[in-house]
């Protein structure tokens, strides 16, 4: 979509300067080491607002080379006002190749899904890590979670889903489900539906976490276990949605729920790459039937 | 048939071009130059300069136009252009008492060595609306300056430091060489050097609440305001090439040093504590609640109570950062569509549990 001509006068490849990559890349590297461990970094202030992808942008930044292949997805789609912006800032300032395939990109920066596409060995996700402490509900002083982790101690976790299970029968987390990394780390999956936790499990891709505002950086090497917490009794387990794509008639996937004026309810992937190559396929949805789709 | 809102390049050009318009208002008045923000408009350019961590008033007049005189969005705009520059060296501690002061005040003592001046303050203006400025364009406080600043102003504080009644002005014991917080990750408790930083990058509105908590029974400080300037102190630094500091420029400064009531504990006699407030420019507010909220994290080291908001460094320091308190509770414009549509499923299911029971435990009664 763009071109080398592109990079913005005045700022070094991909907006950080060299030592700053640097410094991101080595505690990456430490992240990768310890799977799901938060590795605080000096998370610098970005031209974007804070809540807005600081922490991924930083990690994109640090990783992204002049022969990647960069997508940006928000909510799943490569049309979000955000990610639209996000993915200019990098064609802006590294003249990179950008895409809204999952297969043809190398780098997904990612808010809130994992694409349903299985992700290939060599391609790199990063995730943008609004709140990484997963026990921040439980214990909002970081010097204390510091400690928990460090001693493994996630007894106030297994207690909050004990009692979600013993009050409401299920467990009371939809997204941002806390997952465990290499049988180690209880960590956040960063706000994703818990329909997607289970692609984080031996994922042949790299995964990269980045949070800017909170200033620390978690990765799940190639091939990771990954665990989305529970009990032996009461399994983890995702439920289907029960209803398929208008477009492409997938059942398989995470749907939008799109409410329409008449009281209607429209569904759709919710990732948006996915749904247009199932109908370049010949899949079709109920709308897709007719001469208009 | 449905279309699903989602935006566009087209949709944030559009956006950025009626921005554009909106800052420059209606084309008829004269637009405002950078120059008349940064002279006319100084202590909202020395409170963008503190909330940004970077002395540069012609830049931060440049960031207020630009935010539209948002006061957030122009420190958000100087702290990404901070982000690029390079740290070439570190300059000396500076020495406030050598401070050319235009202000100086003290609340506890009637004269005192330097005197009392009062300079420019709003303190008495009576707030009364100038009207006449809507026609002619000037004031009737216009006129030129009627003092020079004072030089080498002994602080307050020093002679009652001398015979032990007020802590020396030193770093706090066990305070290691201050961190950078705007390089370092915090790690909690942050030493004196680095709540102290993160203070006078503080939101102002924050430091205020803050610091005003602390006046209304949430910690007690028992605070005077023993010094309080504002003025240009003089940046030294010693370059590699020489073994003597020199001068490379001046910055304009607010400092408050408030003294504190300690009645002492096992290990300390009773004295007067300190509780220190600085920040660039003319925050004069703003440096004295920060000497408030200093001397309220303090708590710890004096063995006192800090059950606090205010004396509790993870929910007094974080949340006063302005630039990112004000991206994350804005973030909630962005789409969530996703986590929300899982959470509808949730509330769903869990309704769909909640009726199932009540039926079966009316089939069960009727039973």
């Amino acid at each position: 979509m763009t071109n080398q001509a592109a990079i913005a006068e005045g700022y070094n490849f991909a907006y950080l300067d060299e030592r700053t990559k640097k410094m991101i890349r080595r505690a990456l590297l430490k992240a990768v080491a310890i799977p799901g461990h938060q590795v605080p970094f000096g998370s610098r202030e970005m031209p974007l607002a804070y809540g807005w992808g600081t922490g991924g942008i930083q990690v994109t930044a640090a990783v992204i080379g002049r022969d990647d292949v960069l997508k940006v997805i928000d909510q799943g789609s490569d049309d979000t006002t955000n990610a639209v912006n996000i993915r200019q800032f990098f064609a802006r300032t590294t003249g990179v190749r950008t895409t809204t395939r999952t297969r043809e990109a190398t780098l997904i920066q990612t808010r809130h899904r994992i694409p349903e596409a299985a992700l290939v060995p060599g391609q790199v996700l990063v995730y943008q890590v609004p709140q990484p402490e997963p026990l921040y509900r439980l214990e909002p002083r970081r010097a204390e979670t510091t400690k928990l982790h460090a001693a493994e101690e996630y007894g106030l976790m297994n207690v909050k889903l004990y009692e979600d299970l013993a009050q409401w029968g299920r467990v009371e987390t939809s997204y941002d489900y806390p997952v465990k990394v290499d049988g180690r780390y209880v960590m956040s999956p960063s706000p994703i539906p818990a329909f997607d936790n289970p692609k984080m499990h031996r994922m042949p891709a790299l995964q990269l976490f980045g949070a800017g505002r909170e200033k620390r950086l978690y990765a799940i090497p190639p091939y990771t276990d990954v665990r989305s917490l529970d009990f032996e009794d009461h399994p983890f387990h995702i439920e289907p949605h029960g209803e398929a794509c208008a477009r492409c008639g997938d059942t398989t996937t995470f749907l939008d729920e799109i409410a329409g004026a008449d009281g209607s309810v429209r569904w759709t992937c919710s990732d948006t790459d996915w749904c247009a190559d199932r109908i370049d396929q010949g899949h079709r949805g109920k709308e897709r039937g007719h001469a208009h789709g | 048939m449905y279309i699903a809102v989602k935006g566009g390049e087209h949709a944030i050009e559009a956006s950025r071009q009626l921005l554009a318009a909106a800052r420059r208002g209606d084309a008829d008045v004269p637009a405002l130059e950078v120059a008349q923000v940064e002279q006319q408009l100084g202590l909202l350019v020395g409170r963008v300069m503190a909330e940004a961590s970077l002395y540069d008033p012609r830049l931060a007049a440049l960031a207020i136009r630009q935010a539209c005189g948002d006061a957030i969005e122009a420190a958000f705009l100087l702290r990404a252009y901070r982000t690029t520059l390079p740290r070439f060296a570190y300059s000396e501690p500076l020495d406030t008492d050598r401070m050319r002061v235009d202000r100086r005040v003290s609340a506890i003592f009637k004269d005192l060595p330097g005197g009392q001046l009062l300079g420019p303050t709003f303190d008495y203006t009576q707030r009364l609306l100038e009207f006449g400025a809507l026609a002619s364009g000037t004031t009737a406080s216009d006129a030129a300056a009627l003092d020079t600043p004072r030089q080498d102003v002994p602080n307050a504080l020093t002679q009652l430091a001398r015979e032990g009644l007020v802590e020396p002005c030193l770093p706090s014991l066990g305070d290691p060489e201050p961190p950078d917080i705007t390089r370092d990750p915090p790690a909690y408790p942050l030493p004196r050097t680095g709540w102290l930083q993160m203070l006078a990058r503080a939101d102002e509105g924050w430091v205020l609440g803050m610091g005003y908590s602390t006046q209304r029974g949430y910690a007690h400080t028992h605070p005077f305001a023993g010094d309080l300037r504002c003025g240009k102190v003089a940046i030294e630094l010693i370059p590699d090439e020489l073994d003597f500091p020199i001068e490379i420029g001046e910055i304009e400064l607010t400092e408050c040093q408030m003294i504190n009531q300690f009645v002492g504990s096992a290990e300390v006699a009773p004295v007067f504590t300190r509780g220190q407030g600085l920040v660039f420019g003319r925050g004069e507010r703003k440096a004295i609640a920060m000497s408030l909220v200093d001397r309220a994290l303090r708590a710890a080291e004096f063995g006192e109570d800090s059950s606090s908001p205010a004396q509790q460094q993870e929910f007094a320091l974080p949340q006063g950062n302005s630039v990112e308190a004000s991206g994350f509770v804005q973030h909630l414009k962005l789409p969530h569509y996703v986590t929300f549509e899982s959470e509808l499923q949730l509330i769903r299911k869990l309704r769909e549990d909640v009726h199932a029971r009540a039926t079966q435990s009316v089939d069960g009664d009727l039973a």
